[in-house]
Formats: C-alpha cells, structure tokens, sequence
C-alpha cells in the first residue's frame, strides 16, 4: 500500500510491484510511478513523450 | 552473469525479461537512466563489472546515447549503439535496408513543403507520411487527396518539432489488414504474430488483434538480411505482405514484445534469456583469451 501524490488515497500495489512500474491511483485516477519500493513510495508518473516506444 | 537493464520506465516486457533473469539465478542490476550522468571518460560505477547491459530505455532519444556511452566505456551492451541509432531514425532505417537489398517501401525525404508535395504527388493517393522519429503508430498521416496533403504538411512545418520539417513520404502499400511482427535475435526468428486491424495502422499499440504466425523461407531471409542491415541484436522486424512477396518497412531496437509472448506458444523472454547468456558467455571467452 502506497500514498498517492495527488489525492492522498491509499493505492494498492502487486505482490512483484517493480521500482519504475506505473500503477493508477483508483480514486482519482492519476497516472503513478513506484519510486521507492522498502517502503513503498509513489510519485507522479512522467508524461508521455514522443519518442517513446516500439 | 551480471546483467545490468537499463531502463526509465518498467513495462510488462521489462518484467517478463526480470523475472526470466532472476529465476535463473543471474545478478540483476536495475539502472534507471533518469538518475545516472554520463562522463566521457569515468565509467558509472554501476555499470562497472557487468557482464552485459541490456538497453530497455523507453525513449529512442535515451536508448541513443545511454548506449554509446556504454561503448565507450567498454561495457558490452545490447543493442548496439550503431543498431540503436540506424533503427532510431526512419530515414537511416530506410537506407540501411535499401542498401542490403531487403525490399522496402519506396520512400522519399523532402526538407520543404514544395518539395515534399512534390513527393506526395509523384507516390499519388493515398500515400503516407511519417514522422522520422516516433512509435507506436503516432502521427502517422495516410494522406488521401491534395487538400488534407497541404494541410498536413502545413500543420506540420509550423507545429511540429524540427525533426517534423524533415518529410518522410511513402508509397502507401495495400496490406491485407494486417502486418508481421518478428522478435529476432541476431536475425534468428524467435516468435513472429500477425498484427490485424479494419484500420491503416495495425500496431499492437493500436489494438490491433494478434495470432501466431508461422515465418516461411523467404520471410525468414528476409529477416536475417534486415537484422545484419542494422547491425543485429535483439529486434522487432516489421514485414507485409504484397503482391510480389514481403516488404520489411522497419526494424525496432528496443522491442516490445509482451503481446507477441501473448499470441505465441514460444516463451518469448525464455528466449531472449537464452541469447542473452551466450552473449554474455562469448564476451567472458573473449576475455579470458585476450
């Protein structure tokens, strides 16, 4: 269980949550990363750029 | 082996590659490129000792120059830095194929409007216009007549970013409503899917539907000529089918491959694993020799 940033709701995370995996906050909806997993701490999730993916 | 990932974002395709790794019993080094700074000549103590690093970076930008930066440091790394660049640019991409004689869709670069619908006009409607830096099917144009092709162009010299004032304009080619995605390493198919769509774009990351497909002779060839073309590694080959046998119209070097693992009985990151510790091992041979 994690804080989420821009709510303060309480975000479930997977058993294998990976530092760097992006999860969304249920309640508000906000796109999360895991930035520290001992103990588990989110951070906004940074916004998509154009030279992502393949 | 130590294998260090690199990496900015942990995608499913990260996971399957972690978990893979770490159930054999290799020594997994997680490296968040967002936190590292690279100096010409000091190398990152944790990328120091590593067998093989495994460029998993999200952004092409990054995945460019993180892994000239392990060359240089003379950490082994896959991609390539040279694979990683030819692959990163459509225009680089387009030559290297052309130049190996792998068929590829006829394409033309032009830096201006005039010139570029010079170029539209000469391929006739649709053709298609793509950004030469960019994934997952985005700004990707089919243009269908005069109008919508001097508004895009438009649109795009004013808008855009000066990598979109480089026009990259090419044949539109009919596709049976899908195309071939092949995960290849060092141009040995290790899965391929077929990606189908009622819409132009068939990427996964457009929802496009997958199935297995099984790779003939000549799609096979193919693949090991546009793999040895960008200089190999682990890669995504992009086929279609035409009238007159395959075109391959691009080779991803950072390839996602979670939906390929999906569609397919092959276990996918198993695979990739396989080829990652005989990498590892010629490199430690090598070594051992010098």
């Amino acid at each position: 269980m994690a804080e989420c940033v821009q709510c303060g709701a309480d975000v479930t995370l997977h058993d294998n949550a990976e530092v760097g995996e992006i999860v969304d906050c249920t309640t508000c909806g906000a796109e999360l990363e895991l930035v520290d997993q001992n103990p588990p701490v989110l951070d906004r999730a940074p916004e998509l750029e154009e030279d992502w993916g393949e | 082996m130590k294998v260090g990932i690199l990496y900015s974002r942990i995608r499913k395709d990260e996971k399957l590659l972690l978990n893979e790794l770490r159930e054999r019993g290799h020594d997994v080094v997680k490296i968040d490129v967002r936190k590292l700074n690279f100096g010409l000549s000091e190398t990152p103590e944790v990328l120091g000792e590593l067998d093989v690093v495994v460029d998993r970076c999200l952004a092409t930008s990054r995945s460019v120059y993180a892994t000239q930066f392990c060359e240089a440091y003379g950490v082994p790394v896959v991609n390539s830095p040279d694979t990683a660049q030819t692959c990163a640019d459509k225009v680089q991409n387009s030559l290297a194929l052309e130049g190996a004689g792998v068929p590829t869709p006829e394409t033309k670069v032009a830096f201006t409007k005039d010139a570029a619908m010079e170029a539209i006009e000469s391929f006739g409607y649709p053709c298609v216009l793509k950004p030469v830096v960019g994934s997952w099917g985005r700004l990707m144009a089919k243009i269908e007549c005069e109008s919508a092709a001097e508004a895009i162009l438009e649109h795009k010299a004013t808008l855009g970013h000066y990598e979109h004032k480089v026009f990259y304009v090419q044949e539109y080619v009919d596709k049976p409503g899908r195309d071939i995605r092949v995960l290849a390493t060092d141009g040995e198919p290790v899965a391929a899917m077929v990606r189908s769509s009622d819409h132009w774009l068939t990427n996964a990351a457009k929802g496009a539907e997958t199935d297995e497909f099984e790779l003939d002779d000549e799609a096979k060839e193919l693949v090991e000529k546009a793999s040895d073309a960008v200089g190999g590694g682990l890669l995504g080959v992009d086929l279609m089918e035409t009238d007159d046998g395959y075109t391959v119209h691009e080779v991803n070097h950072t390839v996602e491959f979670k939906s390929l693992n999906d569609a397919v009985e092959t276990d996918v990151p198993a695979t990739v694993v396989d080829w990652l510790e005989v990498k590892a091992g010629a490199k430690q041979e090598q070594e051992v020799f010098a």
